[in-house]
């Protein structure tokens, strides 16, 4: 284990050094004033440093370091999800509820490995309670709005990306005590691909993918992207469970459903008539902004490795 | 009071002052957006949407250390200090100059408080509505304190702050916030033009005021 992990590490230093001296050289060639694209180049490569470092540390802390990190993303990202969209001020208890109940409860659950409960725990039973609370409240304007709203709120931000740290729960035969190492797959893979998509797109990009939804979007940085970020999951293959080629499969699925989700965060976005869903990043936007590919492909990954992979 | 108590008492206001500021981040991660002025430690009176107790802690998070030493929000006096344990927190803990609203005595008018406050080199954060606003009407009108306060001391700038969302935060009636993302808009200073009449000014700053709102469509 601490072979693989040294291994990724000084990959991961690798690449970000690499990517610090390229945009160094292109940022000291460039006429001054400099382009906004290299200045939010270098913005982005410096947080990634910060979020590597913060991975590594949580990394290090195991499996307290995960489930506490990734409640923390929840609750970040369902801070700027509810943000966004419509509230009343009959909500307030609703609200309150998934800040301070469904988070804690479904990251408790994780930590119990309570699978029975923890995979409908959200879709059925907060769906069910939550729209009943604002019904108790009597306020019906924009109901169905509100509610729908609020439900999609937590079943993303709080219900897909507790899917990450409940990758530690499953037992892979042979894998043991090794599932840290299934998170980093995943993320390496799908945020890895996001990189390589604005990287295929900057350098490749012509024909837009879904121009009302995402003008950055581009098949070519679709194309690019995935398939490289295939290629990438074949080569760290040895940091799991899976042959070269199954994880080059899983990388596939797991990027394409990041893309759709990277799609979907834009539509929302479109729809409420914003660019970015925060702020707390520099360069990325918000916590979603980085997060909307990674929660669309865990549940995914998550279901693949829990059917082929454990007994 | 002895040396050593007054010690402890600064020392209580720097931690309630920093701890609020934090607490304010962790919550709403409020960001300042400076459109039209910058931070400064010249004096100023912020005025700003009053739609939340929590308005001043958002507002004053967003200032520096040092400015956020000598500035002192403007609180109702016949709520704040109604209790011994109420006037502790508004006046000793967050430094409020407290007013009252129905004032009879002169010692009372609350121009002169705040003036007396200015004099001292210090800055305010007023909330010219006068309440909490509860309508549906984005802002309600502006009382006169702002203007009475300007023709007096024309040196002090007026800087208006949109403060957004605090309202579904910590609606009135409420005492837990949820923890939705602020911002808080610093606009252009405000002056009185020459010859403006009061109602004209108040107007003014009202309209200055609301045209701060990022998103005006959807203030709900």
């Amino acid at each position: 284990m601490r072979h693989d992990i040294s291994i990724l590490i000084i990959g991961l230093l690798v690449v970000l050094t690499t990517a610090s001296i390229v945009a160094a050289i292109l940022s000291a060639r460039a006429p001054k004033p400099l382009s906004s694209t290299l200045v939010n180049l270098t913005q982005r490569i410096n947080a990634w440093w910060v979020m590597v470092a913060l991975m590594t540390v949580a990394f290090f802390f195991g499996r307290y370091g995960m489930t506490i990190l990734f409640a923390l993303i929840s609750f970040a990202s369902l801070r700027e999800f509810v943000t966004l969209t419509h509230t009343s001020r009959s909500d307030h208890w609703v609200l309150l509820g998934m800040f301070g109940i469904i988070i804690p409860f479904q990251y408790w659950l994780v930590w119990t490995a309570w699978y029975g409960l923890f995979v409908i725990f959200i879709p059925v039973y907060c769906f069910l309670l939550m729209p009943a609370i604002t019904a108790l409240h009597g306020d019906t304007e924009r109901f169905l709005e509100r509610i729908a709203a609020q439900q999609w709120a937590v079943m993303i931000s709080v219900y897909c990306v507790s899917h990450v740290p409940a990758l530690l729960t499953l037992d892979v035969p042979g894998f043991e005590g090794r599932n840290l190492l299934l998170i980093a797959f995943l993320i390496i893979v799908v945020q890895g691909s996001d990189v390589l998509q604005y990287i295929f797109g900057k350098l490749f990009g012509k024909h837009r993918f879904s121009p009302t939804v995402s003008p950055s979007k581009t098949w070519e940085g679709l194309i690019g992207g995935v398939v490289s970020a295939s290629l990438l999951g074949a080569l760290l293959s040895f940091v799991t469970p899976f042959s070269p080629l199954q994880a080059a499969c899983v990388a596939f699925v797991a990027c394409s459903m990041g893309f759709l989700g990277g799609l979907v965060a834009s539509a929302i976005k479109r729809d409420q008539g914003v660019k970015d869903w925060g702020h707390l990043i520099e360069g990325h936007g918000g916590m979603m902004d980085r997060t909307d590919s990674l929660v669309f492909a865990a549940p995914i990954f998550f279901h693949i490795v829990r059917y082929f992979w454990t007994v | 009071m002895s040396k050593l108590a007054l010690k402890t008492f600064t020392l209580l206001q720097t931690v309630t002052s920093v701890g609020l500021s934090a607490l304010a981040w962790v919550v709403t991660g409020v960001r300042p957006i400076w459109n039209g002025s910058l931070p400064s430690d010249r004096q100023r009176i912020y005025f700003a949407n009053h739609t939340s107790h929590g308005d001043f802690i958002l507002l004053s998070a967003c200032l520096s250390e040092k400015e956020r030493a000598i500035t002192h929000a403007v609180a109702a006096g016949e709520y704040w200090g109604r209790s011994r344990l109420r006037r502790f927190i508004a006046q000793d803990m967050l430094s409020s100059v407290l007013i009252n609203r129905q004032w009879t005595k002169p010692e009372e008018n609350p121009v002169e408080i705040m003036l007396s406050v200015l004099d001292q080199g210090h800055s305010l954060i007023l909330f010219p509505e006068g309440t909490r606003n509860m309508t549906e009407e984005p802002l309600l009108p502006f009382r006169s304190g702002l203007y009475n306060l300007t023709m007096a001391r024309p040196e002090v700038e007026l800087i208006p702050c949109w403060i957004e969302n605090m309202s579904r935060v910590l609606p009135k009636g409420q005492f837990l916030p949820v923890p939705l993302l602020c911002r808080v808009v610093f606009g252009a200073p405000v002056t009185v033009a020459p010859g403006e009449e009061r109602r004209a000014f108040l107007d003014r700053a009202h309209a200055t005021l609301l045209a701060l709102n990022p998103r005006p469509e959807r203030d709900d």
